[in-house]
């Protein structure tokens, strides 16, 4: 039985596995190149590299074209990957109030220093099928780019100035805001090299937040923003760009050296009014989301969640930090959802027992 | 009653906030206020001094505010003293037992004090059976034996008057009296030499209060517990206590005799106490 | 997907030995001397991705890829069978990434890593035994916060599991609790045993072996030191009982006092039961070790 039962085991395996790839390659259309994936499917690489966890597009795009699009699949394969690499170094703090701005909105204020920058976002798009989308050819695509660039007026707004303020400091500046803290000189928490205990610091709660899963953080917050636990958002700024990752040079002390940029989406949510202990006048309270890629619906997620996280009177699953991150982490979630499919017969076989011996009793 | 002191209060204080030098003497009832005017701080409770002896009850009276909650739920390790000692005969070697850890103020709880809220709320989970509210007191103290267990709870359920189906009914769909009953039955569960009675009657009908404090009467009388009896009414104290303590903006203003103090009260709270009451 | 194509190619990377590397192991094994030095007590550990699923067996499979050496014999089973699908997929990882020898007999494995099972025949003290626990936190079943079951643990504050056992009883006339039935350990934690059967449970009870506990999604390990108590929570009055096999036999090798998997026939439909310990129940047939003729326990 033994032997048979493994080879039957790896066969089916074996054949599985040859059965997925098939339907991946069955069609008649040309595979999937790993470039295209990068350059025509942006959101779905940006959300994939960040609930895996690891910022690159190419691998991220790999990962995608292997789970033939399944994006939590994706990220498995890319959370894996990850967990192969060596850990070189630790970046200094990224500065993202130099962010080269993509997008950039307040909707605390109608302007606001440098000024509302709608960016390339869909909000605006009217989502009607795009039947010719069907026959895009090379020489379509081409045209398109073609007069785009020739629109372009590639001389510097002198207007527009090369970083944007924030909002945020502009409400701090009047105190409506709490200072920032004292930067403290402890270690931040790393949730890939601890296993994170509760209660979680704030450094661990937005790691976590940063790699969850978006539909998972989306739930959550929706339920705050609907009314269990809700904390009276107004997004304060949300900004789409360029960050440059620095190290601290290897040998010059004070300098640092710049390995290249990522792209991230920050949103800093302003919510309800709270008087801090030992102050005299309340002030906002502040809930922060950031995440690789632009994935908006996210960060701006992340940043509710961050907030009701830190109710004062929890009572709504948003507010409950273990709800919370443990059951937005997508790997994990899908993971244990699928274990189910498991043989259980054992322990089936204990539950039948059981219930007999109870039934037995009655009768 | 005894001669033995079951239990000794020193200097008892509970306070929330950030405290000052100047609190103590800018609170209690000489100031009508237990919020100190310099921090914000309110000083709940504040030096609080009582020997209690076995078989004795002591009774602690005033109105909201008070202090009177306060006390019974730090000498409950409800909450925290925030200064002072607490002391049982026999128990740590007599000494005060604030400092232990958690883990061991539990157990001394578990065996030494039951306790009886005025809200069944805090003192009854709703969520098990009136049986297996009594059942957890006996669990804690390690009765792991089911018949047993069984046995106790219904003993106890019939002692303080429960219809004995009401053993496997929910709390939530029995009345307030049946729910202070079964606190009164939970509380009795190790026979601890102290329970602890916080308002036990003041949300029940008048007639159902009545009753409710003969029994407790009865098994005070039956079981020679000593208890102390936190009430605002003034006829609940007469009734049950032979000493009283008088609180009043977390101070004790008066203390003495149940009989002396409501025929010859001193101070110009119990006075007021005294005469208001019906 | 296989392995090889899981690697990068032509980039000169090579996976360690057992595929974790040695940070790694070092952490894990750190973790279960804690967990050994305080039987049935949880210790966290950072449990990094593997490229199987969560849930699967991370945690087991990382508590093996730490201890395995290229001396050990390694038998992997799955609800008792070395064929399930899962545990042939696990072997596949683990041999590839280790070349070492495996075995379908308990007796020559060395490491035993395994879900939901122990084998019939009682490991010994040279040999280790590796669970895949799902949910390591037993009271979970009356707290959901892990902040208040840790301190439950921390305060041996277990009255309201007791209770609930309790209330079982009341409700149903015996506890209902089946795979996974809470145990106090050294007369001090409670643990989850991992969902074995109560079956397996006298098994984990002084045993000659040591008995280590993985949860790689909860990012938990703990142990059984050898020749240490375990005792499934019962009431003085009401002993813990295995599940009821009497009368019944293996169709394939006519032991009794195994446990016996109910199996429906895949053409005619007809119910049998059959050892789901396939690696015992294959020896008995070829001899190698006697059937068993009464009841084992229970």
């Amino acid at each position: 039985m033994g032997y048979v039962a493994v080879q039957g085991g790896i066969t089916a395996i074996e054949n599985s596995q040859k059965l997925n790839r098939y339907r991946r390659l069955q069609g008649q259309s040309a595979p999937l190149s790993v470039n295209q994936i990068m350059e025509q499917m942006g959101p779905l690489v940006d959300r994939v590299m960040s609930e895996g966890g690891l910022y690159s597009p190419f691998h991220a795009a790999l990962a995608i074209k292997q789970a033939s699009g399944d994006p939590i699949e994706a990220s498995f394969l890319l959370r894996a990957y990850r967990s192969t690499l060596r850990r070189l170094v630790d970046s200094l703090p990224v500065r993202n109030g130099e962010m080269r701005i993509l997008r950039r909105i307040s909707s605390a204020f109608k302007t606001i220093p440098g000024g509302q920058v709608l960016g390339s976002t869909s909000d605006y798009e009217q989502r009607i099928l795009d039947f010719s989308l069907a026959e895009e050819t090379a020489e379509v695509q081409q045209e398109a780019v073609r007069e785009f660039e020739a629109g372009l007026d590639n001389a510097a707004d002198p207007l527009k100035p090369a970083h944007f303020r924030k909002v945020v400091d502009m409400l701090r500046d009047q105190k409506l805001v709490p200072p920032v803290p004292p930067a403290s000189s402890a270690e931040p928490t790393d949730i890939t090299q601890e296993s994170a205990t509760f209660p979680l610091d704030r450094s661990g709660r937005l790691q976590m937040l940063a790699r969850a899963e978006t539909g998972g953080v989306l739930a959550l917050a929706y339920s705050s923003m609907r009314g269990y636990g809700s904390i009276h958002p107004t997004v304060g700024e949300l900004r789409v760009g360029r960050v440059s990752v620095q190290i601290p040079h290897p040998w010059r002390k004070g300098a640092a050296v710049t390995l290249g940029s990522v792209s991230l989406t920050e949103v800093e949510i302003v919510a309800s009014f709270q008087r801090a202990e030992g102050e005299e006048k309340p002030t906002f309270t502040l809930g922060y989301g950031s995440c690789f890629g632009h994935n908006e619906v996210k960060a701006i997620s992340l940043g509710v969640l961050d907030r009701t996280m830190r109710s004062p009177t929890p009572h709504a699953p948003a507010e409950d930090q273990e709800f919370v991150l443990l059951h937005t982490d997508g790997v994990e979630a899908s993971g244990f959802c699928s274990h189910f499919k498991l043989p259980h017969y054992v322990t089936f076989q204990a539950d039948l027992d059981r219930l007999r011996a109870q039934r037995g009793a009655e009768e | 009653m005894g001669d033995q002191v079951l239990l000794r209060v020193q200097d008892l204080g509970k306070r929330y906030g950030p405290g000052c030098s100047s609190c103590r003497d800018l609170t209690g009832p000489e100031h009508s206020t237990n919020i100190c005017a310099r921090c914000g701080s309110i000083a709940a409770m504040e030096g609080i001094r009582f020997d209690l002896k076995e078989g004795e009850i002591l009774g602690v009276v005033g109105e909201s505010g008070s202090g009177k909650s306060t006390l019974v739920q730090c000498i409950y390790f409800d909450l925290d003293a925030t200064h002072g000692e607490i002391a049982f005969n026999g128990q740590n070697g007599g000494d005060n037992v604030l400092g232990l850890p958690r883990s061991e103020k539990r157990r001394l709880r578990g065996r030494l004090m039951g306790m009886v809220y005025q809200n069944p709320m805090h003192g009854l989970r709703m969520d098990i059976t009136s049986g297996a509210n009594v059942a957890e007191k006996l669990l804690e103290a390690d009765v792991f034996h089911f018949a047993r267990i069984r046995e106790r709870a219904s003993g106890l359920l019939a002692r303080t008057e429960i219809p004995a189906t009401y053993i496997d009914r929910f709390p939530r769909s029995l009345s307030g009296g049946m729910q202070q009953r079964i606190q009164i039955a939970k509380a009795l569960a190790n026979n601890p030499p102290l329970v602890l009675l916080d308002e036990v009657t003041s949300g029940l009908d008048v007639s159902v209060q009545a009753r409710v404090l003969d029994l407790i009467r009865e098994l005070q009388r039956e079981l020679g517990i000593s208890m102390i009896v936190v009430s605002h009414d003034m006829g609940v104290i007469r009734l049950l206590a032979d000493r009283t303590l008088v609180m009043k903006d977390g101070c004790v203003v008066e203390q003495g005799l149940t009989d002396q103090i409501l025929e010859d009260p001193q101070h110009a709270y119990t006075q007021l106490l005294v005469h208001s009451a019906l | 997907m296989t392995l090889k194509e899981l690697l990068p190619q032509g980039k000169g990377f090579r996976y360690n030995f057992a595929f974790i590397d040695e940070g790694v192991k070092k952490e894990v094994r750190r973790a279960l001397l804690k967990a050994v030095a305080l039987p049935g007590h949880q210790v966290p550990f950072a449990s990094p991705e593997l490229p199987i699923a969560r849930g699967w067996g991370t945690g087991g499979l990382q508590v093996t890829m730490s201890l395995i050496g290229p001396k050990d014999v390694l038998k992997i089973i799955d609800q008792g069978c070395d064929g399930s699908v899962n545990a042939v997929n696990l072997r596949k990882l683990l041999v590839a990434t280790t070349g070492v020898r495996t075995t379908f007999d308990s007796r020559e494995a060395t490491l035993l890593q395994s879900r939901h099972r122990l084998p019939e025949v009682p490991l010994r003290s040279d040999q280790i035994a590796v669970l895949q626990v799902p949910l390591p936190e037993p009271l979970r079943l009356v707290e959901p916060s892990e902040v208040e079951t840790r301190r439950m643990h921390s305060e041996g504050d277990y009255a309201r599991m007791w209770v609930s056992l309790y209330e079982d009883v009341v409700q149903n006339g015996s506890i209902s609790l089946t795979s996974g039935y809470p145990c106090r350990v050294h007369d001090s934690y409670i643990m989850s045993p991992s969902p074995l059967p109560r079956w397996d449970l006298p098994l984990l009870h002084d045993a000659e072996h040591l008995t280590l506990l993985g949860a790689g999604r909860e990012k938990r390990v703990y142990a059984v030191p050898p020749h240490t108590s375990v005792q499934p929570l019962e009431f003085d009055d009401m002993p813990f009982t295995v599940e009821n096999f009497f009368g019944m036999c293996c169709a394939r090798c006519g032991s009794s006092g195994t446990f016996l998997d109910e199996i429906y026939d895949e053409t005619t439909g007809q119910a049998s039961r059959v050892c789901s310990d396939s690696g015992f129940c294959d020896l008995v047939r070829e001899g190698a070790i006697p059937r068993r003729g009464r009841l084992a326990h229970g």
